[in-house]
């Protein structure tokens, strides 16, 4: 089994402020703006997006702006799954009728847990609009769906596995693909 | 865990995780749609041979939150008045692709008989049988002192929590339910009612148990659980009458008081105001009463979700 860094540390920290800057560019400021993050990484790499752009953005309230979105009840895979315990959904406001909502995680691959999230989403009422920020696209994808943020486009055999490690969870923080 | 029949087969970490993914589904009933795509195509059959009003619903509203097609199934105006077996019951309604039954019978035992038996591939869940068990009222009274005691997140077990269960014991499925899953969870149980009907096991089924309801009430219980005077099944004298009865074991105005408010007060239902709990007790801050209803929904969700989500086991 070969392991191969492609992301480290420093790297991850980049894209990050990166895609925060990104977000807040073509959402015209922070006016409205709702990140999610999807369980389990997506919600610490929603969390470092939202701090990065309250840095830069004083009026970006992270407690009504930051929230995490679990999608395990709506994906199409829950038969052949073992048993999925679910986490916590936190929508930090009542109604997300004007928002735009930012939907994070960190890889996309198939597509089907996006489109898990976007029903999950409509269950909560019915956005301004929709849009994804990933890590890591690696490609692939089952169903119609893109990301408009990116830390890194990979292109990966559908046999490679790809680990994220981030400090929150892991003891390193960098981007692995294994063979 | 493929059926859940009784709370002897659900270990402690099961019971957690059922807790846990209730507290989940609690959320969904603040959504904008409450439903969710989980069961799509399943379909839950209850299996009703007794009367009852918030377990079938409360059944039939988790599945159909969870997208689940559902037939109710009563006795009462069904082939079984024309003398249909419980077995040629169960074949009939499997023939038509039953995912789950939700069993509740007169009979112990009932819901364990069609599990053991090759009638039905179907999931079973037990939905009360007889004098035996109910274990999903058990898991959905722990939730309720869960979020009580403890806060609505909180995600741990029951250690340390005192609970007094009154009334007909002997009867009592949901009295059995509770004292095996609360004292699972850490829970310090006792029962208390007239020793007419305490079953002789109680002693090693529970930590404490009182014939005297106002000396069991000194005791500092976090919990007083009061249960309904089942006149169905009181085809003996157990008791002299029901003003007796009031008296000795009811939860009246008086005892109320006397609690100062800190214990939570709990009933199963149905109530039989005036006999077992006051009604104005029954109304009180103090009563979980209807939180024990609402959360029904969400603890039969979960336990629907853990049991049917899976394909094949």
């Amino acid at each position: 089994m070969t392991a191969r860094t492609v992301l480290d540390a420093q790297d991850i920290d980049r894209a990050i402020v990166r895609i925060s800057h990104e977000i807040v560019e073509a959402n015209h400021g922070t006016d409205n703006l709702l990140i999610l993050g999807i369980p389990t990484r997506g919600v610490y790499l929603a969390n470092r997006i939202a701090q990065a752009i309250a840095k830069n953005n004083p009026g970006f309230e992270l407690e009504h702006s930051l929230g995490r979105l679990d999608v395990t009840m709506f994906r199409d895979d829950l038969k052949s799954q073992p048993n999925r315990a679910i986490s916590p959904t936190q929508i930090p406001v009542s109604d997300i009728t004007d928002r735009t909502v930012v939907l994070v995680d960190d890889v996309l691959f198939s597509g089907r847990t996006i489109r898990a999230a976007l029903d999950a989403l409509v269950t909560h009422g019915r956005p301004k609009a929709v849009r994804l920020a990933v890590l890591v696209d690696r490609g692939h994808r089952e169903l119609p769906i893109r990301a408009d943020y990116v830390g890194k486009n990979l292109p990966t055999s559908v046999t490679e596995r790809i680990s994220v490690k981030l400090t929150e969870t892991d003891e390193e923080q960098s981007v692995v693909i294994t063979q | 865990m493929k059926h859940l029949l009784s709370i002897d087969d659900v270990s402690k970490d099961e019971a957690l995780a059922i807790l846990n993914l209730a507290t989940e589904m609690r959320e969904v009933n603040t959504r904008e749609v409450r439903k969710l795509p989980a069961l799509n195509g399943k379909v839950v059959a209850n299996l009703f041979f007794e009367d009852s009003t918030r377990t079938r619903i409360s059944f039939e509203i988790a599945a159909k939150r969870l997208s689940a097609d559902v037939v109710n199934f009563t006795a009462k105006g069904s082939s079984v008045s024309k003398g249909e077996s419980l077995k040629d019951t169960v074949w009939t309604l499997e023939a038509m692709g039953v995912d789950a039954f939700v069993v509740r019978h007169h009979h112990s035992g009932a819901p364990q008989k069609i599990a053991a038996s090759n009638w039905s591939k179907a999931t079973i869940i037990n939905g009360g049988d007889g004098t035996h068990e109910h274990p999903t009222q058990a898991l959905l009274d722990a939730l309720t002192m869960r979020v009580r005691l403890k806060g609505a997140s909180d995600s741990g077990d029951l250690a340390g929590v005192r609970v007094l269960i009154v009334g007909d014991i002997l009867h009592s499925r949901v009295a059995r339910s509770n004292a095996l899953l609360l004292r699972k969870l850490g829970a310090i149980v006792a029962f208390a009612g007239p020793s007419t009907l305490l079953p002789r096991t109680a002693t090693t089924l529970v930590d404490e148990v009182y014939f005297d309801l106002d000396e069991a009430l000194e005791n500092s219980f976090d919990v007083v659980m009061m249960l309904r005077v089942q006149s169905e099944r009181m085809n003996s004298s157990f008791v002299p009458n029901s003003v007796e009865y009031t008296a000795l074991f009811g939860l009246t105005d008086e005892r109320f008081e006397n609690l100062g408010g800190k214990a939570l007060i709990m009933h199963p239902g149905p109530m039989n105001r005036g006999l077992e709990i006051a009604s104005k007790v029954a109304d009180s801050d103090s009563s979980a009463i209807s939180e024990q209803v609402s959360n029904g929904v969400a603890v039969r969700m979960a336990v629907l979700y853990r049991l049917l989500a899976q394909e094949s086991k």
